[in-house]
């Protein structure tokens, strides 16, 4: 272990940048073939959003565990933001085609849009502040307690995820169960204060 | 040296011009396919047709799987012949049909139908079938016989997804009597002229236009008369959602998605929306049997 992590920090932090846009270049050529091109491309960059949020919040029990990738998590976190950006702006366009009267509508109607959009609202003052001249100017400690919201952010995300569909599949479900997981970890590790930033 | 167009906007086909030539292509191969037997139905729409390649890989047919393109993945291994449908109830013929017995002298028609999801999207089937009205005066309903009930074969070995309890199989469906004998209703065995792919539910399936797609039950094994209102699997599921009518209706949303608009399978990628019409657009024909419900409450 001690081996991957000396040579891990060999790795440049931009190749997460490099290998985060693999997927959706990949959803985007892929969705263009598939019957319902719409469909596949937003719900393909939708789940890749919560894989990436859930990969982003391993990234602390993984170092507990002894790998330590805490150098790519900023890189990670901005890939996931990316991704919750890239599905809202398919959601607007190519599903919604932009019918304002109705998107508006379903902003203050429909639960499962007003929560996953308030996920995307919380992730705005992360990634705004993942760089270091934020966490100098906030410093460290307010950094770290503002940086917590990616638990909600992410909590809220997945449970758009689950209401999204018409039954819950095997699939939504597995990621839901690893969620929980993860912070059930943090948990018994560091109490249930540590999920919460004050 | 530069290189210059030649060609100008007033060059490019007009769009009307070429979506009238694609559906002349289109309705071209449809008649081709369902042979000189069909004539063109009053109740079939205008409007071109998905293609048979978008009509059988998009499916929710959660028998084989709850992803669009697991029924087309899985229903290979589905056996739909010989098929035989239990009638029972309040019906002067009861009793285990072999399909061909059902179905024998009963009139085949092609419609050309717009096909609308609850989940807001749509596409145009050319079903061929049998108008459900005729065998159900073959079979002669009791005058107590209010409602019609249906229900889908169960097959774990063959249908994947009832192996899992993810919805309470078997899949069961139903409508009031007058909506069953709605010339509308169609009970269809085939599309684009040739037998039902099992992914569309072979051999035999409900089709009624008005209403979201999941009353258009499939695989069907058995067809009841009853007195009361059957349970239907989606109200079953989620009673807050999915009503036992579930006839289209633009005002009257979904709780969790608006049903005000939808998109067309198949228009592409920047398409967007077009808005959903009141009864999927075949206000004229059913109407009527709804004059003076409230339809908000009976969704």
């Amino acid at each position: 272990m001690d081996r991957i992590n000396q040579y891990l920090k060999t790795v440049p932090t931009w190749i997460v940048y490099l290998l985060g846009a693999l997927p959706a270049v990949w959803i985007v050529f892929d969705g263009l073939n598939a019957i319902d091109p719409v469909r596949a491309i937003e719900w393909g960059l939708g789940l890749w959003a919560v894989r990436l949020l859930i990969a982003t919040l391993s990234i602390s029990p993984l170092r507990w565990a002894g790998l330590n990738l805490l150098r790519f998590r900023r890189q990670l976190g901005l890939v996931a933001f990316a991704y919750v950006v890239l599905h809202f702006a398919a959601w607007l366009t190519i599903d919604m085609g932009l019918r304002w009267g109705q998107i508006l509508q379903d902003l203050y109607k429909r639960w499962y849009i007003l929560i996953g959009m308030s996920a995307l609202l919380l992730l705005i003052p992360l990634a705004v502040t993942s760089n270091n001249a934020s966490i100098r100017r906030l410093g460290a400690r307010n950094w770290n307690r503002l940086h917590k919201i990616a638990y909600l952010a992410t909590g809220l995300g997945m449970i758009h995820f689950l209401m999204v569909g018409k039954v819950y599949t095997a699939e939504v479900l597995t990621y839901a169960a690893i969620l929980v997981v993860l912070l059930a970890l943090r948990v018994w590790r560091n109490g249930l204060r540590s999920l919460t930033p004050v | 040296m530069t290189y210059k167009p030649d060609l100008h906007w007033s060059d490019v086909t007009p769009q009307a011009a070429f979506l009238n030539r694609r559906q002349i292509i289109v309705t071209a191969g449809a008649a081709l396919l369902a042979g000189p037997a069909l004539a063109k139905s009053p109740y079939s729409t205008d409007d071109a047709p998905n293609s048979f390649e978008e009509i059988t890989n998009y499916n929710n047919y959660y028998e084989f799987g709850t992803d669009k393109a697991d029924p087309a993945a899985n229903a290979g291994g589905f056996n739909a012949s010989p098929w035989s449908v239990v009638v029972d109830g309040l019906v002067d013929k009861p009793g285990t049909y072999d399909l061909g017995d059902l179905l024998s002298g009963l009139t085949q028609e092609e419609r050309i139908y717009r096909f609308r999801c609850v989940e807001a999207w749509s596409m145009i089937v050319p079903w061929q079938g049998v108008q459900l009205s005729s065998l159900i005066e073959k079979l002669g309903p009791k005058p107590g016989a209010r409602f019609i009930a249906f229900e889908t074969v169960v097959r774990p070995k063959e249908m994947v997804g009832q192996q899992r309890a993810i919805l309470d199989w078997p899949y069961r469906e139903g409508l009031r009597m007058d909506e069953a004998m709605n010339p509308l209703t169609l009970l269809a065995t085939g599309l684009y002229g040739k037998d039902l792919p099992n992914q569309n539910g072979a051999p035999i399936r409900l089709v009624t236009p008005w209403k979201y797609g999941f009353k258009s039950i499939k695989a069907i094994v058995k067809i009841s008369f009853t007195d009361t209102m059957p349970q239907t699997t989606w109200n079953m599921m989620a009673a807050n959602e999915y009503g036992f009518y579930a006839n289209v209706n633009p005002q009257v949303d979904h709780p969790r998605w608006s049903q005000a608009s939808e998109r067309r399978i198949g228009a592409g990628l920047f398409a967007g929306r077009q808005d959903t019409l009141m009864f999927n657009g075949y206000s004229d024909q059913v109407a009527s049997l709804y004059s003076g419900m409230d339809l908000v409450a009976n969704y």
